[in-house]
């Protein structure tokens, strides 16, 4: 199989590669176009912000092929923001696949939102083998507004959509690659699509 | 709901585990990788490294070790010791760090925590503040606790948030190889004063300093070596315990 890591400078993207060596997959970090198409599996990352990264999906012909692809791919944290129609965070329209928008926690809360939380409502076979109220690492300030496309909640001030799904396109907000068990499963049932 | 964690700290020199490591189950008490791992099987939430002797020469074995616990270990962890520009933190992130630590750096050039969280976002900026309660007032020290400064850990808490920091990992000095619990009172203001999460440090003796700092403290997470490295504290147990006192961990 071949699965491809997305690489347009983003954050710790080795972590992802690590976890599929970890399940025995070789996945290769790259932003060729043509290598991306080639691939089974997409996994599309983000650590950082979101207008920058956008910048640079725009900057490399990346905002335009990734909705068009066919194969199954999965966003992480900001990836799967970035796959939404707008984020407030750096005022940025997304790649529009998921529709719904990406907000900031409210004051209420610490924000960061990091650790492990429990993510429930699940839906697809992504979650396979995998229980509500089982916990995954997360890392946000902001979050995606609960929509139909939701196929996972979790509830930090609020409840807010933690995974997402339009057809072949996957996104979920924690990092499976760091969430120990839960989200190695998690990682083999996307490969397993 | 959002757990607490509990977070073992090792202490590296020279890419090997420092302070005698003496726990159960252990084939390499040593290497810092096995025990890593080891950790993350028995319950650890995330892990934090600290190079002690973070010299040029030994940055390299660090980046190695980075590399192996990141190949290994599924689940976060930070670095610490010797950070003091971009592109240091730029290396470990590429080794596969989740997160950064930062402390003496950051108090000589505060800048460098605005610096770190717009290239890198403020999700992997922790930053260490050591400090000692000296004539009621807590005062900031540096070069791990040898250092007094006339900074205020009060002041300085909120001069990190504003600059962009992810965390605050606070070590009171006062408490810290005591093992007569946390420093609750002081945790507790920090908790309020600022709205970003608050790793308590220093004086974990017993389950129940753990429950303590979660419960009056209002920490986020709790940080401890010897009591974990010793075999003192089973962190599995203590998670059950901190259950049955109806705190939210991850079982």
């Amino acid at each position: 199989m071949k699965i491809s890591i997305i690489n347009y400078g983003a954050g710790n993207i080795k972590s992802i590669q690590f976890a599929f060596k970890r399940l025995g997959y070789n996945a290769e970090l790259t932003n060729n176009l043509e290598e991306i198409i080639k691939a089974d599996k997409i996994i599309f990352p983000g650590v950082g912000e979101a207008s920058s990264a956008m910048k640079m999906l725009k900057a490399s012909g990346l905002d335009t092929l990734i909705p068009e692809l066919k194969q199954p791919v999965l966003g992480i944290c900001l990836g799967m923001q970035l796959m939404c129609n707008y984020t407030e965070e750096g005022e940025t329209n997304g790649l529009g696949i998921f529709n719904t928008n990406v907000k900031r926690f409210p004051d209420t809360v610490k924000v960061p939102h990091m650790g492990w939380n429990t993510v429930k409502n699940l839906k697809t076979d992504l979650f396979k083998n995998i229980k509500d109220n089982d916990y995954m690492y997360l890392v946000h300030s902001f979050y995606a507004e609960h929509c139909e496309q939701a196929i996972a909640t979790s509830s930090y001030a609020l409840e807010y959509a933690c995974a997402l799904r339009k057809d072949n396109f996957y996104g979920v907000q924690f990092h499976p690659e760091k969430s120990s068990i839960a989200g190695e499963k998690l990682l083999q049932n996307f490969l397993d699509l | 709901m959002l757990t607490k964690r509990i977070v073992p700290c090792l202490d590296i020199k020279n890419g090997r585990t420092v302070k005698g490591v003496n726990f159960v189950d252990l084939r390499d008490a040593g290497d810092p990788v096995v025990l890593a791992k080891q950790y993350a099987d028995l319950g650890a939430d995330e892990l934090v490294f600290l190079d002690i002797a973070a010299t040029l020469e030994n940055r390299k074995t660090m980046h190695d070790m980075v590399l192996q616990v990141a190949e290994q270990v599924n689940i976060p962890f930070t670095v610490g010791g010797g950070i003091s520009s971009v592109a240091d933190v730029d290396i470990l992130l590429h080794c596969g760090a989740d997160k950064v630590s930062i402390n003496s750096s950051a108090v000589k050039r505060p800048e460098l925590i605005n610096e770190l969280s717009e290239k890198f976002g403020s999700q992997c900026v922790v930053v260490a503040i050591d400090a000692k309660e000296v004539n009621g007032e807590w005062l900031v020290h540096l070069a791990g606790g040898t250092i007094p400064t006339d900074l205020n850990l009060f002041d300085w808490a909120k001069e990190v948030e504003k600059r962009g920091a992810g965390e605050i990992l606070f070590t009171s000095m006062n408490h810290d190889g005591t093992k007569g619990g946390f420093a609750n009172g002081a945790l507790a203001q920090l908790s309020k004063l600022v709205n970003i999460p608050i790793i308590a440090s220093g004086g974990a003796g017993t389950i129940q300093h753990f429950a303590d700092t979660f419960i009056k403290g209002k920490a986020d997470a709790a940080l401890a070596a010897s009591v974990f490295h010793f075999g003192e504290i089973a962190i599995s147990e203590l998670k059950k315990e901190l259950k049955k006192q109806h705190i939210e961990v991850r079982l």
